[in-house]
């Protein structure tokens, strides 16, 4: 039971560092992206290269973040400056990166059971020793996650934040202010997967293996924390919406587990992420609002 | 200085519906100038606006503001220099944004938006007096969202945020035209006063003819392309709703509307 526990809110605060960086494409930017689905594995692909060679996984964090906002880049860059539809930009980026993580990867599957990762690199042991020991995986990514969710508040308080926000609601106002709209979309595309990539990273590590088909459905594990957290907890007032995705993927990572305790096979599993993802859409006021304006 | 030399814009160009708007336009706007123009709809007002800013493409000419050409220069750098503020009030206003959050965007155009915090404590208060000279009750709501706000109140804060730094040129396009009578009394007053308080050179498009008449110190109308009454100064002063009604009707029934 508390292995099931600790498995939930250690991968459902990975996934909140995916449902943060959805957050700001399908949330702030108004930009359906799928290179998560792409960018995702590019982290974990990375982190497998580089510890199984033996160089620190926290180089591989900062190398898988670096990527990831390039991939998010190169999105924005094919929607910006080649007027390619947002959907199609994320499509192609995504496709193209399948090969890019194998080529980086080396295989399919790069199981890294013997290397050093963040959660058992000595410095981490030498911080979490006695009693905390025991928790380390669960702690340093409530850690990580934590740094990441307050970075992403104060960066939305500051000047380019702002701008940010603005050129998803109405980027007139942003033209208005004499500023580029696409650079401020293709910034927003880098810093999202960059924090997706960030989460591939970390998930790797904490599985213990890369396996190219882990991108599969990012962005439905993305959509649905975001939809679950704003839903459930933005109607609590002192709750911002960094906290309430975080909220919502530990809550989708529970009911998945939920679904496989109750002995759904795991060949299930995609199945049943998609149906739920559907329950979620119709249930949550984000439905009536997206089916309006489209 | 506002300079348009030689404008040719063709829409569709290539097609069966080609239509050819303007054809060597030329129009020179003075420093301190506030012109009112107005003309029928397809008369090329909104289209001259569109080009000043260089919202759409240009099929010849070129545009000059004090001696700087700006024809090539996208959109978004002409906007250093140029407010405008849209017929749609929802367009100069992020509405997922509170008031205070709106100003302080604007209140930061022409610096680098960085790592800055943008809300800066110290120009509260300056806010807050702006949105009091408004007279709309807004200086207690500076943390509601834009989006809740009436047309009236949005297109309020947008001429705030459009003349909040220094500007050479001033784009009013039909702004008052999507309000109430009394609030677009009370939304072009407070143009005439901002217009004068800043000594800036505006251009007005509007389709109220009294507005047309009484505001700003030269006045234009437009038919399908061309200046057909350019008057300022004496003139302008002189002119009455009357004369601009009749001279209106009579291009009109030239149009066949």
């Amino acid at each position: 039971m508390l292995t099931i526990i600790l498995g939930i809110l250690e991968q459902g605060l990975i996934f909140g560092i995916i449902a943060l960086g959805v957050l700001i494409t399908y949330k702030i930017l108004d930009f359906p992206d799928l290179t998560v689905d792409g960018s995702y594995p590019l982290g974990a692909a990375i982190t497998a290269a580089l510890v199984v060679r033996g160089y620190s996984p926290f180089l591989a964090l900062l190398l898988s973040l670096i990527a990831g906002a390039l991939a998010g880049v190169i999105t924005g860059m094919i929607h910006v400056k080649c007027k390619v539809r947002d959907l199609l930009s994320g499509i192609i980026t995504m496709t193209a990166l399948y090969s890019v993580n194998l080529h980086i990867a080396g295989s399919a599957n790069v199981p890294i059971f013997q290397s050093t990762t963040i959660f058992n690199h000595p410095v981490t042991e030498a911080l979490l020793q006695g009693p905390l020991g025991t928790y380390n995986i669960l702690l340093v990514i409530v850690v990580v996650t934590i740094i990441a969710k307050v970075l992403m508040d104060l960066y939305l308080k500051t000047r380019s934040g702002y701008l940010l926000q603005a050129v998803g609601d109405n980027d007139v106002v942003v033209t208005s202010l004499a500023k580029n709209k696409g650079t401020v979309k293709i910034l927003g595309l880098a810093i999202s997967n960059g924090l997706v990539a960030l989460a591939g990273s970390i998930m790797c590590q904490q599985q213990r293996y890369f396996e190219i088909t882990m991108g599969t459905g990012t962005i439905v594990i993305g959509l649905a924390s975001v939809i679950i957290g704003l839903s459930l907890f933005r109607k609590i007032s002192f709750v911002k919406a960094t906290t309430a995705v975080i909220l919502g993927s530990i809550l989708y990572k529970a009911c998945i587990a939920i679904a496989i305790a109750c002995g759904m096979p795991a060949i299930d599993m995609k199945l049943i992420t998609a149906i739920l993802f559907l329950v979620i859409l119709v249930f949550s006021m984000e439905r009536r609002k997206k089916v309006k304006s489209c | 200085m506002l300079t348009l030399k030689n404008l040719t814009k063709i829409y569709h160009p290539g097609t069966v519906n080609e239509m050819t708007l303007f054809r060597n336009f030329n129009l020179t706007i003075h420093d301190g100038e506030f012109v009112t123009v107005v003309g029928s709809n397809g008369s090329g007002k909104t289209s001259l606006l569109n080009i000043i800013c260089g919202s759409i493409p240009l099929e010849g000419g070129s545009i000059f503001l004090d001696e700087q050409e700006i024809t090539k220069i996208p959109d978004y750098k002409r906007m250093k220099r140029i407010g405008r503020v849209y017929q749609d009030p929802a367009m100069g206003t992020c509405g997922s944004l509170s008031i205070l959050e709106n100003f302080a965007l604007a209140d930061n155009k022409g610096n680098p938006f960085n790592l800055k915090f943008s809300i800066r404590k110290k120009r509260i208060a300056y806010y807050r007096e702006l949105l009091r000279t408004l007279n709309l009750g807004l200086e207690d709501k500076m943390d509601v969202k834009v989006g809740s706000l009436s047309g009236g109140q949005r297109q309020a804060m947008a001429l705030l945020m459009s003349t909040m730094t220094d500007l050479d040129f001033l784009i009013l396009d039909e702004h008052t035209a999507a309000l109430d009578p009394k609030t677009a009394e009370i939304i072009i007053e407070l143009t005439d006063q901002i217009v004068r308080e800043k000594g800036l050179t505006t251009i007005m498009v509007t389709h109220n003819l009294r507005h047309a008449e009484t505001y700003g110190n030269r006045l234009l109308m437009l038919d399908r392309g061309e200046i057909v009454m350019d008057k300022s100064g004496e003139a302008k002063a002189n002119c009455t709703t009357e004369s601009l009604l009749e001279m209106f009707n009579k291009i009109s029934v030239e149009c066949g509307n």
